[in-house]
């Protein structure tokens, strides 16, 4: 495999820098109320650019050849996937809940 | 290539495409991708009846756990996951004792981490979070209702993640002790390498079940 990354090193410390500053922009996103797909796209956007960061360069993947970073990031791809497929039970499921449960507490749901 | 002639335990009857360090790196990757989807599927289950429970029927995961302590060893990971980029380029320049030293702090990162973990875990099945109930009232007072499914979910993610960490503790400490021995140089590190890809992969796993169990 690919012997390029090893005389040229990343600066790891920006890298850790960067890491730092996306937990605490995480932290401070996920804590005040507000909608919930908002704040899931925001914390997931935020946390993939995390693993990318690690993987990129505290793995060298970013230093790799090509198809390796194309076979790892196959099974991320399968498991978006796996979610996708999820969706229908998911949302029967709600309904069925909604069915049976009071009109109060079906507002509620929506809601959010 | 030409690193196999250097191993003195090379047979070289045909040409091998893959190198014992390549092979060695391949194989870890092979296995690392395996692991994702182990996790993915555990998050995707987690989502899957986190969203099909609703929101009376889940609950709110920050009322039972604090952020705090969690983001805390987020950074702990993060420290360990950058000691080993570390420890790894010392070696790469041939600096056996700072190696030696760097991978030490990774491993006290990891144990820093698992002791946090049990602390953690102690302090939630104390207040009624087990795999079977929930609390009656969140850890902070706010009223919960019904019994769900988060208890088992938690446990199973955060503790195969820990036996993860675990696994890479002892993972850690048997290079450490190859280095301390002096099996590694700057010509013969790939080990060093494959262990650094295992321990930060258990990073970026942490990353998303941080984000995914404590945050949402």
């Amino acid at each position: 495999m690919a012997q390029n990354g090893h005389n040229e090193h990343p600066k790891y410390m920006l890298i850790f820098l960067y890491l730092f500053i996306l937990t605490a922009i995480e932290v401070g996103v996920a804590i005040p109320e507000y909608s919930i797909v908002i704040k899931g796209i925001l914390l997931i956007g935020l946390a993939c650019g995390k693993a990318i960061l690690v993987a990129a360069y505290f793995m060298h993947l970013k230093f790799e050849k090509g198809i390796l970073a194309a076979i790892v990031i196959t099974p991320f791809l399968i498991c978006v996937f796996l979610v996708i497929m999820l969706m229908p039970d998911i949302t029967m499921d709600s309904r069925l809940n909604a069915i049976e449960k009071p009109a109060a507490e079906v507002v509620d749901t929506t809601q959010r | 290539m030409e690193q196999a002639t250097t191993l003195d335990h090379t047979e070289d009857v045909y040409e091998p495409s893959l190198t014992p360090d390549s092979l060695g790196k391949l194989g870890m990757w092979i296995f690392l991708i395996g692991d994702t989807m182990s996790f993915g599927a555990l998050l995707a289950a987690y989502a899957a009846l986190r969203a099909g429970a609703g929101v009376i029927g889940w609950v709110p995961p920050s009322e039972i756990l604090g952020i705090n302590l969690t983001a805390g060893m987020t950074f702990l990971l993060i420290c360990s996951s950058v000691t080993m980029v570390k420890a790894l380029e010392s070696i790469q320049k041939g600096n056996v004792s700072r190696m030696c030293t760097f991978l030490g702090l990774t491993i006290l990162g990891g144990v820093i981490f698992l002791g946090l973990q049990a602390y953690e875990w102690t302090h939630l099945i104390k207040h009624g979070l087990t795999l079977t109930d929930i609390p009656e009232h969140g850890l902070k007072g706010g009223a919960i209702s019904g019994s769900n499914l988060f208890g088992p979910t938690f446990y199973a993610i955060t503790g195969f993640h820990g036996l993860h960490v675990t696994g890479g503790v002892i993972y850690l400490i048997v290079i450490l002790i190859h280095g301390l021995r002096g099996r590694y140089t700057a010509e013969f590190n790939h080990e060093v390498e494959i262990v650094g890809l295992y321990w930060h992969f258990v990073d970026l796993i942490w990353i998303m079940v941080f984000t995914f169990i404590y945050l949402l």
